[in-house]
């Protein structure tokens, strides 16, 4: 057996390659929903009927499927450097650490002017702690995927430590909780009588936006050429390290965008489980949309769909909820292997 | 024929999509001679090799080595049958030493001592045998190009080889150990071991081959003794025409343009990189820098890139007051830079066409606005480009990555010289080209300096620097010789300086 690279990849090739991972991923988790006792059709229709069964299901997936798209464009902007930015899952907090502190009276602002500083300052402060570990890689070469991910833990104890101590609500019964972002700073729902918000409108907003910087822009066209060749695109004359700092700011601010767009259009306040691993999850997200900021729309409602459905498979059979963390993984481990297929084919001897 | 045929490759024809890369191949090679392969990039050369090593399977015709026909596809039994083979680029593993590249596959590597000394000998026996001296303790990632290249040798004799494949062995050597590599060919022939000699050099070939093939567009075309042909003969086969190499004719030089003042540069371990280089370089000229590679060329180039910047003496550009030396103000400066590692340095094979042609210029405002890239004059001025530079692609948007080295290189030098610089540095302008892309090459570098650049030219290719140059200067660790007029030059003298004796010849 041997591989051979394919000349030309065909546009049914390389849009169909993702969708048959995906299914060869769920047909590996058949069996171990087999195994689990159950039948295969019945626990996929009730993923598929939790997900997107009812309006209220639909609303359900696309509240999910919005932060997803936030950290998996923070992560896609940054692969796409060669920035291997694991820390989403902090600056996630981070995002959401900034609109509390501006967010909870400190600024009596109208809504028209509150909620786009939340933003601002939750990607600001997404984006400049990404720095830290940006610095260290341009400046001393420091492995990126090391600190970003070790940063994570810091400041989630950072944030344990908020809550449990000087930004504690008083008012929440002793919950580990701050207080409640100001009526003015949340965000409007798209849907009554649902949790969906105009955040996933803003995620929509943020995926295009990100994809015209990669193709129009200078600066898309550096990040670019960076990520290709760091040498030959230092040779030419392009900014490295500017590159990589300016894609720090970008990545960082996304996912610092991620947990402004939880708290205000969510949950109205910071809790320490605002994020079940959306950081980390974005990775994926992004892996499965081969980095593509507007595929990165349609991995994160697939993801969305999956864990949103596992919820309602589980309480109605005898399978786990954890299947949406093998099938998330599965299919990342499939479209690895769909890559590799759609750029070589198999040659039996 | 009145020697043994060790080897028969019967009517091979190899098919790759649209490309028919072999087209009914026939060969034969006997004992004790080297036969040289010889084609221009694409013609099949390598392709017949590894169809015969078994890493490829024909789809047509069969390998017969020592009578036998060898199961297709299975290097394995073609190492059993007493095939070897040398690859272009190397196949050892950085971090073992000589010895365990060596045995490695021939016996389990934690084998217990006694083993291990027996190989260790034996391999000291082949080394001495054939002139393939080098350290069995050695860790490869310690060695010289030329050395591991002995190592890739041993490792096919270890192995019992009698048929041994060289695939452009000589593309990475410097001229001194080419001759070594002559020298081990020879004994190795004296031994009645085979060897097929796969090159686009032609003096080489006419200096070691016994028979010559010559392949194009997957064919054989001439197939012949080598003492019954001429070089200029072979050439016309490889390309089907005949290609004339463009003249030097002679010129006045302008108003210089560059100099280096005393450059020093240091390396690890205080090491002198360059030491006291000092050179000028003048409007309508050709400088020549001569030199086996690891002597300093890297660190010229460099500097004139603005990767580095010297330690010790200046760098002058005549036109400019001031400047700091970066990538980019070397651009902004005129300086046109065609850099020796064109795959990996002066182009992003993963973007395309376009996007390369515009890496040194998409910051001006006839390529981008306001931060926006303006798609339409990017496109215009790749195909304005491919079209004036005959580059072969599919289209502007293809990858680089899947151009043949010359088209390389032929992008290399659209970018750079469509720009008009008045200094251009190429460092080894025609490495890996084949005759018709270096002519190419060699004819834009004489059309600029007749338009007025300073061409600085760092090769080790004597013909090339000879054939070019206005003025060479050589280099030997890290120091320049006094130029020499190119028209008045003492060979003996340049190789005297080439291996640092310069002192006794002056």
């Amino acid at each position: 057996m041997r591989l051979e690279p394919r000349d030309n990849l065909s546009l049914s090739i390389t849009l169909g390659g993702p969708v048959l991972a995906v299914a060869a991923a769920m047909a590996i988790c058949s069996l171990l929903i087999i195994w689990s006792g159950s039948s295969v059709t019945e626990a996929y229709a009730q993923l598929f009927k939790g997900a997107l069964g009812s309006r209220f299901a639909i609303s359900e997936t696309l509240a999910r499927t919005t932060p997803l798209i936030l950290t998996g464009l923070a992560a896609a902007v940054a692969f796409r450097a060669k920035l291997w930015n694991i820390g989403g899952e902090g600056q996630f907090y981070m995002g959401a650490c900034a609109a509390t502190l501006l967010g909870t009276g400190q600024l009596d602002w109208p809504s028209y002017l509150l909620i786009p500083t939340l933003f601002i300052g939750g990607a600001l402060a997404g984006g400049l702690i990404l720095l830290l570990p940006t610095m260290l890689k341009t400046r001393l070469n420091v492995d990126e995927v090391v600190t970003t991910l070790l940063l994570n833990f810091i400041i989630l104890l950072f944030v344990n430590y908020l809550l449990f101590g000087p930004w504690k609500d008083p008012m929440a019964m002793g919950w580990p909780q701050a207080e409640p972002i100001l009526d003015e700073g949340l965000l409007p729902a798209l849907l009554e009588r649902t949790r969906l918000h105009a955040g996933f409108l803003i995620a929509l907003a943020s995926s295009v936006g990100v994809w015209a910087l990669m193709r129009f822009t200078v600066w898309g066209y550096e990040i670019r050429a960076v990520g290709a060749s760091p040498k030959a695109a230092g040779f030419a004359g392009i900014p490295v390290r500017r590159t990589v700092v300016r894609t720090a700011l970008i990545s960082g601010g996304l996912a610092g965008m991620a947990g402004v767009c939880e708290l205000i259009g969510l949950k109205g306040y910071l809790t320490l489980d605002l994020s079940p691993g959306f950081g980390y999850t974005g990775i994926v997200v992004a892996m499965l949309a081969g980095l593509n900021p507007l595929g990165v729309i349609f991995s994160a409602f697939f993801v969305a769909v999956v864990y949103n459905g596992a919820d309602s498979m589980s309480r109605a059979l005898s399978v786990s909820n954890y299947i949406a963390d093998v099938i998330t993984a599965t299919s990342l481990l499939a479209v690895l292997v769909s890559v590799l297929l759609t750029r070589y084919r198999i040659k039996w001897k | 024929m009145d020697r043994n045929i060790v080897l028969h490759l019967d009517n091979i024809s190899k098919r790759f999509g649209p490309l028919l890369a072999n087209d009914a191949i026939n060969l034969e090679l006997a004992e004790g001679e080297v036969l040289a392969l010889l084609g221009e990039n694409g013609a099949g050369k390598t392709t017949l090799m590894n169809i015969l090593f078994g890493h490829y399977v024909a789809d047509e015709g069969s390998v017969n080595v020592f009578g036998k026909e060898l199961p297709p596809g299975s290097p394995k039994s073609a190492i059993e049958a007493g095939v070897g083979m040398v690859h272009q680029h190397f196949t050892l593993a950085e971090n073992l030493t000589v010895l365990e590249n060596v045995i490695l596959g021939t016996e389990p590597l934690f084998a217990p001592r006694q083993n291990m000394r027996k190989a260790t000998s034996r391999l000291r026996e082949l080394a001495e045998e054939f002139g393939l001296a080098v350290n069995p303790k050695a860790r490869v990632k310690d060695l010289s190009v030329g050395e591991r290249q002995r190592v890739e040798i041993l490792k096919t004799l270890y192995r019992d080889a009698r048929i041994l494949i060289m695939d452009e062995p000589t593309a990475v050597l410097t001229p001194p150990e080419v001759e070594s590599l002559f020298a081990t060919l020879k004994k190795l022939i004296d031994r009645g071991l085979a060897v097929v000699f796969i090159s686009h050099k032609l003096n080489e070939v006419m200096a070691i081959s016994d028979r010559v093939c010559v392949l194009r567009g997957g064919k054989v075309v001439l197939e012949t003794h080598t003492s019954a042909t001429s070089g200029e003969a072979l050439a016309e086969a490889m390309v089907g025409r005949q290609i004339p190499e463009p003249k030097r004719t002679p010129m006045d030089p302008g108003k210089p343009l560059l100099h280096f003042r005393e450059i020093s540069i240091s390396g690890e371990h205080r090491k002198l990189l360059l030491d006291n280089a000092s050179l000028s370089l003048r409007e309508h000229e050709i400088l020549g820098i001569a030199g086996v590679s690891g002597n300093g060329q890297t660190q010229i180039a460099d500097l004139l890139s603005g990767l580095i910047r010297p330690d010790g003496g200046e760098m002058i550009l005549c036109d400019v007051e001031k400047f700091s030396p970066t990538p980019y103000a070397m651009v902004r400066q005129g300086i046109g830079r065609i850099v020796e590692d064109r795959n990996g340095t002066g182009l992003i094979g993963d973007m395309s066409i376009t996007e390369n042609l515009a890496s040194e210029s998409y910051r001006e405002r006839r390529f981008s606005r306001f931060g926006l890239l303006r798609f339409k004059a990017l496109r215009n001025h790749a195909r304005k480009l491919i079209k004036d530079f005959d580059v072969r692609c599919p289209g502007i948007s293809a990858q680089v990555r899947k151009l043949s080295g010359g088209n390389m290189q032929k992008l290399v030098l659209a970018r750079v010289l469509s720009e008009k610089p008045s200094v251009i540095l190429a460092h080894q302008p025609t490495w890996g080209l084949d005759v018709g892309a270096s002519a190419y090459v060699h004819e834009q570098l004489l059309e600029a300096r007749k338009r007025g650049a300073g061409i600085l030219l760092i090769s080790e290719d004597l013909d090339e620097l000879l054939q070019l140059c206005d003025r060479i200067q050589v280099i030997y660790h890290g120091q320049l010789s006094a130029p020499m007029e190119a028209d008045h030059i003492d060979l003996q003298k340049l190789g005297l300086l080439m291996s640092g004796h310069g002192s006794e010849a002056a």
